[in-house]
């Protein structure tokens, strides 16, 4: 049932990725508020998904693909405070593909593989899961922000008559999502790894520094750290802080593609 | 609906004829006399701006020698003055100001001044008395209209002049312009235009600097500002968001050490330089900087007449709601023709009930107070029976072109003379003839 629920929302998020292409080439405050209640729908369902996920009793949330399916719901979240705040859909042209994309895998098939080792402290893993994906969709949030303001830059700079004219809020808004994105993740990553690596020692009794996941975890926690500390030290924005967000980003794809070579931090039995 | 409308506009005549047409204030109400009081004019109003003279007139048979008045009235011979002119008549002048007073007509269409020339056309005219029943009709109707494509469409949103452009890509920057500080670099009507424009969105600091010590002083106190030796120039710039910059300097005076010295000492925040001297003070390689905007004369001159491209688009809009007015505006003149004929009708045969009664009332003696509510009741009950239909026939001919057909016809049937007093009343009446139907 769960994964019916999961597709329902998936096909309101197609409506927000075509939402997210269209708005690139031309502004429709109609569509904008289509793909605002289409994904506000899509929430709904993705809420039951997940509540049906957390009434069975284990700890299913452990597999890859409700993994997924926490983040895409965690990065939707984001995306529908930042609307509540600043009135603007216009992280969605990120957020949506990326939602789209992380439901899509979710959706596919089940897969209640859960984690080869047994867990001693179920409920550190809980908090480890969730601290650890709501930090990557404040990092995805960041992304998209660093992204958009981009382009709001070179619209801007292109001096265009067209560039008046255009979805992106202001540059000093993209620039404050970004910034408090990356300001609200920093903590939940933190202790997301901290707590990750409770379980960790509390498992296999050591840590594995050399472990591809742990590994590119720390490279991604390093690069996070480094954006927050320019941004506050001395206002890194544009083109500098885009290139770190996209340099965290990619280190947070491959921390989570590590899953699938680590040893200690794997999800299926494989 | 006999409305005739004369007139030259910049679209229609070179500035030398308009200015030779124009009417100064003073001599408005004097002008709407006169028009008044010319051969087959009964109501008149007179537009006089820059960009257009208009004479409105509603007159007795829709022919009334609109160009012969204004050669006697501005001395003009035919051969000066005809070429420029147009005349419209009929919907084709309703049409018209229903255009004029939306903005339609504008040089630069969307812009909201005209709309209140007209208001105050009309104003003067009414205090003379020169606009009274159909004429006062139209243009509160042409208010209304006005102010419908006004909210119904982005006709007048966007802004056009070079200081509202800027404010505009101001907020495109920096979102909000609340708390923003603004330095003047170089006093000049124009940059303190663009200040006073950033001033009103908010802004709330600002600096003057200006090679004459004295005349930044005097530009700051305008402001509330604050005035800035030149030489300190470089040391407070980076205090301010938005630059305007307008000094005579032969060389760029910001170059791009210095907006790096700025960009430094602001933490990377984005600063807003809007260049409105020639040559340029912002050289082109600081305009490169991450977080330096920097937009020239000629930006901000594009950026205004790409917005008067977008004007046009809704002005599309426009017109078709103007095209719906009109023809709404049209329908309700026509039954306010018919107005007059249903009233004299109603008149008429009220006159004859009462000329019935009085002759027969000796023969009936005398009659009880029922009795009497009887008679009453009775002859004007079919008095009311006959005229329901042609009154409803009347009234659906109002909208249709063949009213004057039948208007005509039922009058000669029976025999009804509208006089002008009544046509001026008709108005007045047409409620009363509602309630009596």
């Amino acid at each position: 049932m769960s994964l019916l629920w999961l597709r329902f929302a998936l096909g309101c998020y197609l409506i927000g990725l075509v939402y997210a292409f269209v708005a690139l080439t031309r502004t429709s405050d109609l569509f904008s508020r289509i793909a605002l209640h289409a994904a506000s729908l899509g929430m709904v369902f993705h809420f039951v998904s997940l509540t049906e996920l957390v009434l069975t009793d284990r700890v299913v949330w452990a597999s890859v693909h409700n993994g997924e399916s926490l983040l895409a719901f965690l990065s939707m979240s984001f995306f529908m405070l930042i609307y509540t705040i600043y009135k603007t859909t216009s992280p969605g042209v990120v957020v949506f593909p990326v939602v789209f994309f992380l439901t899509f895998v979710a959706a596919v098939d089940e897969q209640p593989v859960l984690l080869t080792q047994y867990v001693s402290h179920k409920g550190w893993l809980i908090a480890h899961i969730i601290l650890i994906f709501t930090g990557y969709a404040a990092l995805v949030l960041s992304f998209g922000a660093s992204l958009l303001y981009l382009l709001q830059e070179r619209r801007l700079k292109s001096k265009k008559p067209t560039s008046l004219i255009s979805f992106l809020p202001a540059l000093e808004v993209i620039d404050q999502i970004g910034y408090r994105s990356l300001l609200l993740g920093f903590p939940f990553m933190t202790l997301g790894l901290i707590t990750g690596s409770v379980v960790a020692v509390t498992t296999y009794g050591r840590m594995d520094f050399l472990d591809p996941k742990i590994l590119l975890s720390v490279l991604m926690w390093a690069v996070y750290m480094v954006m927050v500390f320019t941004r506050w030290n001395s206002g890194w924005r544009g083109r500098r802080a885009a290139v770190l967000a996209t340099f965290a980003f990619v280190a947070a794809l491959a921390a989570w593609a590590a899953n699938y070579f680590s040893t200690m931090h794997r999800f299926g039995a494989s | 609906m006999r409305f005739q409308l004369i007139g030259v506009n910049h679209k229609s005549a070179p500035l030398e004829v308009r200015e030779r047409l124009a009417i100064p204030e003073s001599r408005l109400p004097d002008c709407c006399r006169d028009l008044t009081a010319y051969p087959g004019i009964e109501e008149a109003m007179v537009i006089s701006t820059c960009n257009r003279v208009e004479l409105i007139t509603h007159t007795t048979n829709g022919h009334a020698d609109l160009r012969g008045f204004l050669h006697e009235h501005f001395h003009l011979t035919p051969e000066e003055l005809d070429s420029h002119l147009y005349e419209f008549r009929e919907k084709d002048a309703v049409r018209h100001l229903f255009r004029v007073a939306s903005s339609l007509d504008s040089m630069v269409v969307g812009e909201a001044q005209i709309l209140g020339q007209v208001k105050e056309a009309y104003a003067t005219a009414r205090a003379v008395g020169a606009v009274r029943g159909q004429l006062d009709q139209l243009l509160s109707r042409a208010f209304a209209v006005a102010k419908r494509v006004r909210s119904e469409t982005a006709v007048g949103s966007s802004s056009v002049s070079i200081a509202s452009v800027a404010v505009e890509l101001a907020k495109k920057i920096f979102g909000t312009l609340e708390g923003k500080t603004v330095f003047i670099v170089g006093a000049g009507k124009m940059s303190e235009l663009a200040a006073r424009h950033l001033m009103a969105h908010g802004c709330a600091s600002i600096f003057v600097a200006n090679r004459t010590y004295e005349r930044a002083i005097g530009l700051a106190q305008k402001f509330n500002g604050q005035a800035i030796k030149f030489d300190d120039l470089y040391s407070t710039c980076d205090k301010a968001d938005i630059v305007i910059t307008s000094t005579g300097a032969p060389h760029a005076i910001f170059r791009r050490e210095h907006g790096e010295q700025f960009l430094s000492r602001r933490k990377n925040r984005p600063m807003f330089f809007i260049d409105i001297a020639v040559p340029r003070d912002v050289s082109p390689e600081m305009a490169k900087l991450d977080g330096i905007f920097a937009y020239d004369i000629d930006d901000l001159q594009q950026a205004v007449s790409s917005h008067v491209a977008d004007r046009r688009k809704e002005a599309e809009l426009a017109e078709a709601i103007i095209s719906s007015e009109v023809e709404r505006f049209e329908a309700r003149i026509h039954t306010l023709d018919v107005v007059p004929t249903i009233v004299s009708l109603q008149d008429h045969l009220e006159t004859i009930r009462q000329a019935e009664i009085d002759r027969v009332r000796g023969r009936l003696g005398q009659l009880s107070p029922e009795q009497e509510i009887a008679v009453e009741a009775l002859t004007r009950g079919i008095i009311n029976k006959v005229m329901h239909t042609p009154i409803t026939t009347l009234k659906s001919a109002a909208k249709e072109s063949e009213a004057t057909t039948i208007v005509d016809v039922v009058r000669r049937l029976f025999n009804l003379q509208v006089k002008g007093k009544e046509a001026e009343q008709a108005a007045a009446k047409k409620d009363e003839v509602g309630t009596r139907h």
